[in-house]
């Protein structure tokens, strides 16, 4: 049968959207199914929407295929497998027209599930696998790899891909990988008796995904404090940053164990809460450690006594800040950039600090290992500003790549030799004027000896309430904060071509933002686009802004927070900004930023497509 | 400016310990505390011990948080790293910094406002943690620096200088320590450098957490009629129940004591301290007599004071880690990264 222009245009490119109950093991079937097509050498995008939750509530993962690479969510739902009861009505309301619905026929739900443009396709998943499998928790399990199996037959996926996935995940378990196996063809073999085989939104092998990995930004994240050469790691517990600490832990326990002793070349501290777990990275940093800690807004918000004394006195400190829903405790599982106003000016008196934001998981990576050279660098807080949606979703990026020559960047630290070289070391004098001061280390030498202290001082080192000789380190802070322009990594470009209006974003935005401008440029709308990847931000910010009559700034908060910073930190005339804002909580879709460009203009349409 | 650099000047004929330092390299900035405060006797204490062990000065890192007690850190050893941190948070720097450096010695000094109630959370988990490091509390039961209020250990009845009396019932940091875990627990008196002098020694040289509480009266605030924490007061109210005396490794024990009188306990590094019960009932390695007796006397307004409580056993923080040895802020980085060849093995799994 030939295929028909729509069903052309449906291949390798749609929305699965699968509907579950928290605490019934739904993710391993839903990552078996993205990983699948991933492996098929097709570009996917998973996100899971979770509650703050153990077991019981709705739960919801969403894979787009998506033969072009975008990396956001379309706004669509073409599949939906609707596992859930308790959401059927909402998860039947949100299948895009013409699309289909998957759903466990043991119960039937006539009344229920009624609409006329979509097709729904009944599976009596419990009934078959209360019929095959003993044991009441594993019939609950197996039934999501039953589903995974029909998905397969309708969508063309590639059984022995999903059969070899199964063979890594229960190496060792052979029982599990029989049952799991037999799960699996069971949901196939009923979809392919029953249904046309396969649907018109289906996978074929592609091989754009040959050098990519399919990692989340906090495994990413703590690969990079693993080569930075973090040696002291301290937090609490919260949601969504405790995958980072989990997944250092794991790569310490791999490669930081001495293989003839035994003993740990690390130190992980679960503290009591986050105001001791910035203290301990402090005291580390102080005592010549590279140390870290990752938390989210909450944690930020009790770390900030500590971030200004850190500020103040001049210590390094890496904070992962996983960005979730605020204000307060929020949605603690759902994403946002809503902590970027908190950061860069954390704790009392006048502090600014140094903001680092990926973009994905290869950029947590990367970041990661530089926020510990500029930390060192500059004897400051350094922020690594990820969201909840980098951190915890895998991500197809690029495999990382590791370059044997570097060493960390220590900074400014004086050695034992250098120190008693010195007729007397002074902890806070601009020596190079840089306004970055030398350190020493404790247990260095008596002449290495200074106090630390979040009181005044001077440039000497010593205690005062002098105004003068505070005022000379309270401004040498503001140079080195300067200094600290030229160092931090600086934005990114993607489409550069001199058009009228500009797009500016930060982190996880960019997927959307970059998929957004193709929509827009099938429109004939064209914008150029920086994306900022550092506060303070450099010259070429200042440029972009400059350059640009009519600025879109997109970020995932309120009150459009970056928009304001970039309004009190550069020379930008505030009125060529738009905001563009996006605070559901789910990660961004490419439609936001669409919609909102296209309302802008058309509010003013001689912008329309204007270029210079 | 209350900044005073202090001039070194050192007479040829000053005794010199094993390192060919005399006490004057031990000492620090001129204090700027109140005259006759008994923080600057605990300062004198702590730099007649740390030249007596013969410390090198560079070897010893001193940590405090936020009040009269936590400036103190900066009149004695000006050889050694200072951090003066925010209030109540000096344990959690102690942690990082002892985590970074296992081969320092480290003091912190704190006050019964930073330990007992901004910094109570931490002091517990320190605690708990049995980082080895000797933390001083130097209490006088009243707030110096905001000119007078009751801090947490200040007794019920005890008289404010204006005479307010205070309602709430002490929090005591050597009871607390106890019921926590510590390893090892001292009460001294300011005024007695003769019992606290051996037991900063000893707190020293435990491998451990080692909480000296040191009665140390405001001489502005609290050292009035009324007061239970005055100089008068402590000297009528305490009671010596275990002396220590410090004996350095190659050191011989030459004074001879009645039977059963003695007790040598061995320090990680061969040193001994040699206690003195003066309640030949007592035991200081019995956690829960230790309670007892010390729940008692303090029903009978008694302070207890000296080692009151010792356990050399108990693992600490790098010992339950299972930390190498070399500190691992000195571990080179070709030891920390597993390199390119290593990325791509940990990558396997993600493709």
């Amino acid at each position: 049968m030939l295929q028909s222009a729509e069903s052309q245009d449906r291949l390798n490119d749609f929305v699965i959207k699968l509907a579950n109950v928290n605490g019934t093991g739904s993710a391993s079937a839903n990552t078996l199914l993205m990983k699948s097509i991933f492996r098929m050498g097709v570009p996917v995008m998973g996100k899971n929407y979770f509650p703050s939750n153990i077991q019981g509530l709705p739960t919801w993962y969403e894979i787009r295929v998506t033969r072009d690479g975008y990396v956001a969510r379309s706004g669509r739902v073409d599949l939906m497998v609707a596992m859930n009861a308790e959401t059927y009505a909402k998860d039947l309301k949100e299948v895009s027209p013409g699309g289909y619905l998957i759903y466990d026929s043991t119960w039937p739900r006539p009344a229920l599930l009624k609409r006329d443009d979509i097709t729904i396709l009944g599976v009596p998943l419990a009934r078959m696998c209360n019929e095959t499998f003993q044991g009441v928790r594993a019939r609950i399990l197996l039934k999501n790899i039953m589903y995974a199996g029909v998905l397969a037959a309708l969508l063309d996926i590639d059984i022995d891909v999903m059969r070899a996935l199964l063979g890594e995940s229960y190496a060792n378990k052979k029982a599990l990988l029989d049952s799991n196996v037999q799960a699996l063809e069971m949901g196939y073999n009923y979809a392919k008796q029953h249904f046309a085989c396969p649907l018109p939104l289906r996978v074929t092998r592609m091989d754009k995904t040959a050098d990519y990995i399919m990692i989340d930004g906090n495994t990413a994240a703590a690969l990079g404090c693993l080569y930075a050469g973090a040696t002291v790691g301290v937090w609490y517990p919260i949601t969504p940053s405790t995958s980072l600490m989990d997944a250092f832990k794991s790569f310490c326990q791999k490669w930081r164990v001495d293989p003839e002793t035994g003993k740990r070349n690390y130190v992980i501290i679960q503290a009591e809460d986050e105001l001791a777990a910035i203290g301990a990275v402090l005291g580390a940093s102080w005592n010549g450690a590279r140390a870290f800690t990752p938390t989210s807004g909450p944690g930020i918000s009790l770390m900030n006594e500590f971030i200004g004394l850190a500020y103040y006195a001049e210590i390094p400190a890496v904070i992962f800040d996983i960005q979730r829903v605020g204000p307060s405790t929020g949605m603690p599982t759902r994403t946002q950039q809503c902590d970027i106003l908190l950061a860069a000016y954390a704790s009392h008196g006048d502090t600014r600090h140094v903001l680092l934001f990926p973009s994905n998981p290869e950029e947590c990576f990367y970041l990661s290992v530089q926020a510990f050279d500029l930390a060192e660098r500059l004897q400051t807080p350094v922020f690594v500003m990820s969201d909840l949606d980098i951190g915890m979703n895998d991500w197809m990026c690029p495999t990382l790549k590791w370059d044997d020559q570097y060493r960390p960047d220590r900074g400014k630290i004086l050695s034992k030799e250098e120190v008693e070289k010195l007729e007397k070391f002074y902890r806070y004098f601009d020596k190079d004027g840089d306004g970055i001061p030398y350190r020493t280390l404790p247990g260095v030498s008596p002449k290495a000896a200074y106090f630390t202290r979040g009181s005044g001082h001077t440039q000497y080192g010593g205690y005062t309430e002098d105004s003068t000789e505070y005022q000379i380190v309270l401004d040498r802070l503001k140079r080195k904060f300067h200094t600290a322009k030229k160092l931090v990594p600086s934005a990114v470009f993607p489409r550069n071509e001199g058009c009228d209006i500009g797009v500016v974003s930060i982190g996880s935005c960019d997927g959307a933002v970059r998929e957004a401008l193709d929509l827009l440029a099938r429109r004939g709308i064209h914008a150029d686009y920086m994306r900022v990847r550092a506060f303070p931000f450099g010259e070429e910010v200042e440029r972009f802004l400059a350059e640009h009559s009519l600025i879109f700034v997109v970020e995932q908060n309120r009150d459009a927070q970056f928009r304001s910073l970039l309004t009190l930190e550069t020379a930008v005339d505030k009125s060529k900004l738009r905001s563009i804002l996006h605070y559901s909580g789910l990660p961004m879709a490419s439609t936001v930023i669409v919609d909102g460009i296209v309302a802008e203009l058309g509010a003013s349409p001689k912008r329309v497509a204007a270029t210079r | 400016m209350s900044f005073i650099a202090k001039p070194k000047v050192a007479h040829p004929s000053l005794p010199k310990n094993a390192l060919g330092l005399t006490r004057r390299d031990y000492e620090g900035a001129m204090s700027t505390l109140c005259a006759g405060c008994g923080h600057d006797s605990v300062t004198a204490a702590i730099t007649e011990a740390v030249w007596s062990l013969s410390l090198r000065p560079e070897q010893i890192a001193k940590l405090s948080g936020i009040g009269c007690s936590s400036k103190t850190t900066a009149y004695f050893v000006s050889g050694g790293h200072g951090f003066n941190s925010v209030h109540g948070r000096m344990p959690s720097i102690a942690t990082g910094a002892i985590a970074a450096n296992k081969d320092l010695y480290y003091i912190g000094v704190s006050g019964d406002g930073d330990t007992l109630s901004i910094g109570f959370g931490q002091f517990a988990h320190a605690i708990r943690r049995n980082i080895n490091m000797l933390y001083i509390i130097e209490n006088n039961g009243v707030y110096g620096l905001t000119k007078g209020q009751f801090s947490a250990s200040a007794d019920i009845g005890a008289k404010a200088k204006r005479g307010e009396e205070n309602v709430q019932p002490p929090i005591d940091p050597v009871v607390a320590a106890l019921t926590l875990g510590a390893t090892f627990v001292a009460r001294s008196f300011s005024g007695d450098k003769e019992q606290l002098i051996p037991l900063i020694q000893a707190g020293l040289k435990h491998k451990g957490f080692a909480l000296i509480d040191v009665l140390s009266p405001c001489v502005t605030f609290n050292d009035h009629e009324g007061s239970t924490k005055s100089y008068s007061f402590v000297r009528d109210h305490y009671e010596e129940v275990v002396h220590a005396d410090f004996v350095a490794p190659a050191q011989e024990i030459t004074a001879s004591y009645a039977a059963g009188e003695a007790m040598p306990v061995t320090m990680h590094d061969g040193s001994r301290i040699l206690l003195r019960k003066l309640d030949p009932a007592y035991d200081p390695t019995r956690r829960g007599k230790a309670y007892n007796y010390l729940r008692d006397r303090l029903a009978q307004g008694e302070y207890v004071t000296g080692l009151i409580y010792i356990d050399t056993k108990s693992p600490e923080f790098h010992e339950v880690n299972g930390t190498t040895d070399t500190p691992i802020n000195q571990l080179p980085y070709e030891r920390l990264s597993p390199g390119s060849k290593g990325l791509e093995k940990i990558l396997a799994r993600y493709r």
